[in-house]
């Protein structure tokens, strides 16, 4: 159709000058990332790279759940348990790497780990998807909450006598060791600017870095996987389901496939979580955790990255942020002092603030704060504009013709 | 012996006490139009579910290029060349048309995650192909125009066509329509037609379920009448319009007199303009 060709051309250009601001921006923002830990540790504010790395965490967990929820639309209170699957396989399969690898390479055992822990968790994810197929909703929901529930509580019961219980993996003194090339850099990136910047590369600058790396190759998978047919039959699968069937999307195959997706990059942060903090145990995979990611997901905005990275920082960043500036003495600067008392109780409002915003947020923004640009569609309907049909009575004609 | 397209043999699903399709035999052969009509409430739309694997018959069964499609999920029904439209359009509401088309694709073409995540040649030859595929059928229905159009902000009228696209899209032997014209105008209805006769010059056989009996008169070469489940008649649309029974399950008892007045009337007149 020519004739539509034509006026649509002028906004092609535009929108092509537009998303040339958009990935410059983009690129901004990434180069932004990659300083940030730098002049946070230099300035001593060691807290908030630890924050800004669990938030990284939390980014891959949701962008893993997003794929469920999002996508293919099933919601899933459980993905936390992938979490534990990939955190615990680390410590599990880590651990002995380590030691056959010996002290040089031993940090290496990351890199072994991080694939492991990725598939496995898929494989879980596998596993909690064949019994839910028929569920939708909140049945759903309650069941792949359960099944998080489950899977804590195995860890707790010291499951086929691996998981060491509510203590915790690793036990004390078998700590994995740092990773490749870590202490390299340790020693070659020391540097100092005027007497208050003194950078110095720690683990924690190291794994925000490892984090933000696995992000980037996450948003790029995810987003290849949601263009394309597989992504397409996610999205008819969660707008209707008997209509996708019925034009041969095979629901069994999209809604595993989504799980194990999904599921992979909860292992994949888990793993990176276990070697980040050396440590595991259950209570860090509660349900709370689980609903967390969940409101990420939704907060930042149901199938949409941006979305995610937003919501992230918001719901992780915010309360760590509250927490972490009341207890790092920066109020003292501006003369609020605070005991210790009140610092934890700052911290216990966190949660409060949390829960106001999220109540807030469904009254005035269901869609999420950056939603993709269907599920806006979806919650806010476009009011049927009478299209003007336009040059189309020519080839009318000859359909009328042949008859 | 040709085999027979679809063929019915005593399809009946039973819900609690209610038939609501009841022993039906029907046969359908490559190339036709046929239509189902019949009240509100008599089995239609079941048949056309039992058809196409949402229900499964409770007794009888109905086969498809020979094979029974009893117990099979929609979707392999779907890929053995069964596709369908749906009486309240169902529509992907917050895709774009050229978007739903493709989804149509989905049974012809087969990439999975791997392909999607790396790119690989083959997946991006397919991508290349489903979309060229979708423009073809929206071109097809005369849609091309709506292609980036949100499915959920379409004319009523182009919705109804647009099913129509994404259904063929999936290169079925049968396609089912279920009421295509309702809630059309005569203008709408009238580009209906014409675009029914091209998916039947197109190879592809037509079951249309309507109740506008303009178009079923106009494009049907056989019908098929069901009342409370059972089939109460069969036979071209001359013949369905003059059936007694026919007239008695739409119209109640005694409207079959008047009928006949009416239609001698447009007889002496000249003809009927739809016969």
């Amino acid at each position: 159709m020519d004739d539509f060709a034509k006026p649509q051309k002028p906004m092609f250009q535009k929108s092509e000058k537009k998303s040339r601001v958009k990935s410059l921006l983009t690129l901004v923002l990434i180069a932004l990332v990659f300083i940030a830990p730098f002049v946070f540790q230099g300035f001593g504010q060691i807290f908030m790279v630890r924050v800004l790395a669990v938030v990284g965490l939390y980014i891959i967990l949701a962008l893993g759940l997003n794929i469920v929820v999002g996508y293919a639309g099933l919601l899933d209170f459980g993905h936390i348990a992938f979490y534990a699957v990939g955190a615990y396989v680390a410590m599990i399969v880590g651990t002995p790497v380590a030691k056959l690898l010996g002290s040089t390479f031993g940090g290496l055992s990351y890199f072994i780990a991080l694939p492991v822990g990725g598939l496995v968790a898929a494989f879980v994810g596998l596993l909690l998807g064949l019994p839910v197929l028929r569920l939708r909703g909140d049945y759903l929901a309650i069941v792949t909450l359960a099944f998080g529930e489950i899977v804590r509580i195995c860890l707790t019961n010291n499951i086929f006598g691996i998981t060491n219980g509510a203590s915790g993996l690793p036990a004390a003194g078998h700590a994995l060791p740092d990773p490749f090339g870590l202490a390299w850099l340790k020693l070659h990136t020391y540097f100092t600017i005027g007497d208050n910047f003194v950078f110095t590369f720690t683990s924690n600058v190291y794994w925000y870095i490892i984090i933000v790396v696995l992000i980037l190759v996450a948003i790029v998978v995810v987003r290849r996987q949601d263009d394309s047919r597989l992504g397409r039959s996610w999205a008819a699968l969660r707008e209707d389901d008997v209509a996708a069937s019925a034009m041969g999307v095979d629901l069994t195959k999209a809604k595993l496939y989504a799980f194990a997706l999904g599921a992979f990059w909860g292992g994949i942060a888990g793993v990176t979580f276990s070697y980040f903090q050396a440590f595991v145990s259950p209570e860090s995979f509660t349900f709370l955790e689980s609903s967390l990611v969940l409101a990420i997901v939704i907060i930042g905005g149901m199938g949409s990255i941006p979305g995610v990275l937003v919501g992230a920082l918001v719901i992780q960043g915010i309360p760590e942020f509250i927490r972490g500036i009341a207890s790092s003495g920066l109020l003292d600067s501006v003369g609020i002092h605070l005991t210790a008392e009140k610092i934890s109780e700052v911290s216990s409002y966190r949660m409060l603030i949390l829960g106001a915003l999220m109540v807030v947020m469904m009254a005035v923004r269901p869609e999420g704060i950056l939603p993709s640009k269907r599920l806006a569609r979806e919650l806010h309907p476009v009011k049927a504009e009478p299209v003007v049909e336009g040059p189309s009575e020519e080839l009318d004609d000859d359909m009328l013709e042949k008859q | 012996m040709t085999q027979h397209l679809v063929e019915a043999n005593d399809a009946t699903i039973q819900f609690g006490g209610l038939r609501a399709v009841d022993n039906v035999n029907m046969v359908i052969d490559k190339g036709e139009i046929v239509a189902l009509i019949g009240p509100n409430g008599a089995g239609k739309t079941t048949f056309f579910n039992l058809l196409t694997g949402i229900y499964s018959p409770t007794e009888g069964e109905i086969l498809f290029d020979g094979e029974s499609v009893s117990g099979v999920k929609p979707h392999i029904i779907a890929k053995r060349g069964i596709s369908r439209t749906f009486q309240n359009i169902r529509l992907f509401s917050s895709m774009t048309a050229l978007e739903n088309v493709m989804i149509g694709r989905h049974v012809r073409t087969k990439s999975g995650a791997f392909g999607a995540t790396f790119h690989t040649p083959a997946f991006k030859k397919e991508e290349i192909e489903i979309q060229a595929s979708a423009e073809y059928w929206l071109e097809f229905c005369n849609l091309s125009q709506f292609a980036n159009e949100v499915a959920s902000s379409l004319p009523y009228g182009v919705q109804r066509r647009l099913e129509i696209a994404r259904a063929l899209a999936t290169d079925p032997k049968l396609i089912c329509l279920d009421e295509p014209a309702a809630g059309m105008n005569p203008q709408e209805s009238a580009k209906l037609n014409s675009l029914i006769f091209k998916v039947r010059d197109a190879g592809v056989t037509v079951l249309l379920i309507e109740h506008d009996m303009k178009v079923v008169m106009n494009l049907a070469d056989r019908i098929y009448v069901l009342d409370f489940g059972k089939l109460i008649a069969q036979g071209n649309p001359a013949d369905i319009q003059a059936n007694p029974a026919v007239i008695e399950a739409y119209l109640g008892k005694g409207a079959e007199a008047m009928m006949k007045k009416n239609m001698d009337a447009k007889a002496a007149k000249g003809g009927h303009e739809n016969a």
